[in-house]
């Protein structure tokens, strides 16, 4: 019990964190706490096979795979808070908490009796025992989910497919392009600068300078631009060297 | 073992609120995960309150058709994404009267 | 009139055997022939031009051949075993319903076999010359054919739902020949007023065949006229009245008559079997057959007098005022019907003399009809008697012959119809003085617009239309009229010794001979005399004047009365038609305006609520979403709700 009390309020927290937060990254970060919390709880409730699977496929396989999608998405991608559909928000707080408020007095209002305890069923440990029963009553149901995983898949994949409309592009008509390019609008023909490049840093949040000592924007992800995390080298450089300055001054005072 | 069903309850409902009132369709699917796991967490409960293995067994199946359903899910969100740059569910509203 | 010591004979036949199982032949005779000529045309048009009438009229001769000979058999035959029935086979065999197609041979069927085939004969050879510069001379032998045939089913049937089939077959025939000149539009329009009026009485016919079922369980003739006297006497006089009806709209009698008139639109062979000599008396058969109907109810019986009186004067009437041959001889028809009509409701003592005028009028009006037809060959198909005039000469043949129908009608001795109406008179003066005094009357204006007809067409002065030139009919078309002007004189010889009534007294009964309140002779003689002057009147008023081309428009009351069918359309109009459109156009609006309105409102009113509706269809998941939390709490309450309860 001690298990629960712990993990119970760390869960509901975390539950209602994904509701506000504003970043997807953050909401599946929360949810990855629940559902580890709720292995815990698995445990406690004498289903050993049950915490491994829900470390292993839940927060492994299907959590590592919301994040996967949300890199493709784009991390930066964050939530608007404002509503916009009228009385939406109004309505489902309402509903929630009717439902809520329902279902927890509803079953506070029962008492279960007394607690049977899986002793016996997991005398033979508990993998054993759910084998037994997964292969022998539910074994129609089980082959049927092998079924449903392969039209899973089967899906996954045709949806993911994107069909090519044009031919690839080969290197010769790669290199006409940016000549092109170059003719028309006077695009730069050659790789563009890596970050940290003639500076004094190497950070990749960091842009190169040009000979003239300006950041060459186009030197770092336009994502970390997008997520307005760009470094602006010469101020920084300038601070980190009077920084140094007065700790060696300071240093010197202490000499 | 009330104390585990009103736990259950309470993550069911924040995940049905968060369904209703989170516009990305990422985080719309993860309040789903969250009400699926809220339900896994009843089934174990009874499990154990009735000494059986039955309701575990009802757990493992809802994982494997969570997993299911997340993948399709995804590479639905994905393809909607790809098509309309954006993942907010509230953007896909054409049919309608 | 019912009295005990007049016993109602029953319909009990014996098994058709010997000859008598020709019965059925005599019916399909004609039925093949219709079936050839009709189905035929299609099939093989070219030959039926070439031999289509003469196959038409063989068939009808084979019917009266048959007939004549089963006619010498029954005679054969003793008096109590004179009833014959054949099975042809079970036409409908539903629960208690059991309707046999049999057919019945008695005196009576015999005497209308004769008529019907014999006349029916005739006027096919007569139509073989008058219809010959017809396109569709096959279609109209084959009509022919399919009327003769529903016509013998009528008057054969042993049970009234196959009287009831050929009684439609005879009113479908009537209407496809009345109308066989249908691109006239006058003629369409007269077919279809015939079928619609006779639809009228036809519904009072088929109520009585179903008041039949309810009340004997049997259509057939044998069971009712067997259980008729246990009947109670309100189902009888219902039943009565409904047979009545049925009467009254196939033999044109008042209120139905309006469709007769009209009917002469059709070919005139058409009228003279269909619409004078055969098909109108059909409701005079119905009567006497359903004697032991009408011999159980009083008031029926006085209804069918009191229809026959009024109709027998109404027809008269018109006959006077028309300038049409064919009106005025359907007049004529309608009155002469009116007068078989009486005999039939005067009972027993009068069947036999209703038969009897009927076959005799049968004679001398299709004689007069087939004359009126030859004149109006002659005459280039004009109808108009104001443009006739001294025809006697150049149509010789014409004239001879229907001035023998013209003596028959108007009842001078010893022509037949002398002999009929005299009994027929004589019979009501017995029965009823008033309605002996009307048929009197009716036997006056009958010499008159007789007369007056004879006189208008044969004699006076000619008025000719231009370019016309009359020539006697071809020998095709006065042999027949010769042969039915020497029935028209010979008829009579029927009641020779009483042979008629002994003849027919199996079916009708035997009637006890009352004394009239005058001596025979001095009826005879009245009559005569009454005829007598309303030839004299017709000599007065038509012969010795100036016959003016063009019907004079400044007549009296009666005779613009008259010449309006005595307003038999007005009143139609007024009292059905009329309120019929009303109610239509009533119910109409009803329609259009409360039931449409009350549908197309409730629509307006879904469609209202939709449009509302389908705001909630706003496409954001999210909201469909809410709509099914809601959903979701209104389970968990009710399943708490119900648990708790």
């Amino acid at each position: 019990m001690i298990a629960f009390w712990v993990l119970a309020p760390i869960m509901v927290v975390a539950a209602l964190g994904i509701l506000f937060v504003r970043k997807a990254v953050h909401a599946a970060l929360l949810l990855a706490v629940v559902m580890v919390s709720l292995a815990v709880l698995y445990l406690a409730l004498e289903a050993p096979f049950l915490f491994a699977v829900q470390i292993i496929v839940y927060t492994g396989a299907i959590l590592m795979l919301f994040l996967f999608v949300l890199m493709l998405v784009g991390v930066d991608a964050s939530d608007s808070l404002v509503e916009t559909i009228r009385g939406q928000r109004v309505l489902a707080a309402l509903g929630g908490l009717v439902l809520g408020l329902v279902l927890v007095i509803g079953v506070a209002q029962m008492s279960l009796g007394a607690v049977t305890g899986l002793e016996v069923a997991n005398q033979d440990g508990n993998i054993e025992g759910l084998a037994n029963i997964l292969f022998s009553r539910y074994v129609f149901a089980f082959e049927v989910t092998s079924a449903l995983l392969i039209t899973a898949a089967m899906g996954a994949m045709v949806l993911a497919h994107r069909e090519r409309l044009t031919p690839k592009p080969t290197q010769a008509t790669i290199a006409a392009d940016k000549v092109k390019a170059y003719a028309e609008r006077g695009q730069h023909l050659g790789p563009l600068p890596p970050p940290g490049v003639f500076a004094r840093h190497n950070a990749v949040d960091t842009p190169a300078l040009l000979p003239d000592g300006t950041p060459a924007e186009v030197s770092v992800s336009r994502v970390l631009a997008a997520r307005g995390v760009v470094r602006q080298p010469p101020r920084d450089v300038e601070e980190h060297e009077r920084q140094q300055r007065e700790q060696q001054l300071e240093r010197g005072d202490e000499r | 073992m009330t104390e585990y069903i009103v736990l259950s309850a309470i993550l069911f409902t924040i995940g049905a609120v968060g369904v209703l009132t989170r516009r990305n369709a990422l985080v719309v699917f993860m309040c789903v995960e969250l009400m699926l796991n809220a339900c896994n967490l009843a089934l174990v409960t009874f499990a154990k309150q009735h000494g059986n293995l039955d309701g575990q067994i009802a757990a493992f199946f809802v994982m494997v058709v969570a997993a299911a359903e997340v993948v399709v899910g995804l590479a639905i969100i994905m393809t909607i994404f790809r098509t309309r740059r954006s993942a907010s569910v509230d953007d896909a509203s054409l049919l309608k009267y | 009139m019912l009295s005990l010591s007049e016993e109602i004979p029953l319909v009990e036949p014996t098994g058709a055997d010997g000859a008598f199982s020709l019965l059925w032949l005599v019916i399909a005779l004609p039925l093949a022939g219709a079936a050839i000529l009709l189905i035929g045309g299609a099939l093989f048009p070219q030959a039926l031009k070439v031999w289509g009438h003469v196959l038409g009229t063989l068939l009808p001769i084979g019917s009266f051949v048959i007939s004549l000979v089963l006619f010498v058999q029954l005679m054969g035959r003793e008096e109590g075993d004179r009833q014959v029935v054949q099975h042809l086979y079970d036409f409908i065999q539903v629960g208690d319903l059991d309707v046999g197609m049999d057919l019945l041979y008695d005196p009576l069927t015999s005497l209308f076999l004769l008529l019907i085939t014999g006349v029916g004969s005739l006027i096919h050879v007569y139509s073989i010359g008058y219809m010959e510069h017809d396109e569709r001379r096959p279609r109209f032998f084959g009509y022919l054919n399919l009327f003769v045939a529903a016509m013998l089913l009528l008057v054969m049937s042993e049970n009234y739902l196959g009287l009831f089939i050929g009684w439609e077959g005879v009113g479908l025939a009537s209407y496809l020949l009345i109308g066989f000149w249908q691109h006239k539009h006058s003629a369409a329009a007269a077919a279809k007023k015939a079928f619609v009026i006779n639809r009228v009485g036809d519904m009072g016919l088929s109520t009585a065949i179903m008041l039949a079922f309810v009340t004997f369980g049997s259509t057939s003739f044998t069971v009712i006229s067997a259980s008729a006297g246990a009947a109670e006497q309100h189902v009888m006089t219902a039943f009565g009245l409904l047979l009545l009806l049925g009467a009254c709209g196939k033999s044109a009698q008042v209120p139905l008559q309006a469709w007769l008139l009209d009917a002469m639109e059709g070919p005139t062979p058409v009228s003279a079997l269909i619409h004078a000599a055969t098909m109108v008396t059909a409701g005079v058969y119905l009567i006497v057959r359903s004697n032991f109907i009408f011999e159980l109810t009083d008031t029926a019986q006085t209804v069918v007098v009191i229809v026959a009186t009024v109709t027998l004067l109404w027809g008269a009437i018109i006959g006077c005022a028309k300038d049409d041959i064919k009106k005025a001889l359907a007049g004529s028809t309608m009155s002469q019907i009116g007068y078989m009509m009486l005999g039939a409701g005067l009972g027993t003592a009068g069947y036999a003399f209703a038969i009897f005028h009927l076959l005799t009028h049968g004679f001398f009006k299709a004689n007069m009809f087939l004359g009126a037809g030859s004149v109006m060959h002659g005459m280039n198909d004009d109808v108009d008697m104001r443009h006739y005039g001294a025809l006697r000469k150049m149509l010789p043949v014409t004239f001879f012959t229907f001035a023998i129908g013209y003596l028959a009608i108007i009842g001078v001795p010893p022509f037949s119809g002398f002999w009929s109406k005299d009994k027929i008179i004589e019979t009501a003066l017995v029965e009823n003085p008033v309605v002996g005094i009307c048929a009197l009357l009716g036997a006056g204006i009958t010499g008159f617009y007789m007369t007056r007809l004879m006189l208008m067409t044969f004699f006076t002065k000619e008025r000719w239309e231009k370019g016309v030139h009359p020539h006697e009919s071809p020998k095709l078309m006065t042999i027949p009229l010769m042969v039915l002007a020497a029935l028209s004189a010979l008829g009579g010889f029927l009641l020779a010794g009483d042979w008629i009534v002994g003849w027919l007294e199996p079916v009708v009964g035997h009637a006890e001979h009352h004394e009239p309140p005058l001596p025979v002779i001095v009826i005879t003689l009245i009559t005569i005399g009454v005829v007598a002057i309303g030839v004299a009147a017709a000599f007065v008023l038509v012969g010795q004047r100036e016959v003016p081309r063009e019907a004079p428009q400044d007549v009296s009351f009666a005779t613009r009365a008259a010449r309006a069918d005595l307003y038999g359309d007005a009143i139609n109009d007024g009292l059905v038609v009329g309120p019929s459109r009303q109610l239509t156009s009533g119910l109409v609006t009803f329609d259009r305006s409360v039931v449409d309105g009350l549908f197309s409102g409730g629509a307006t009113v879904v469609a209202g609520v939709g449009i509302l509706l389908r705001r909630v269809q706003n496409g954001f998941v999210r909201s469909y979403a809410v709509s099914i939390l809601a959903g979701v709490l209104l389970v968990v309450l009710a399943l708490l709700a119900v648990n708790l309860a």
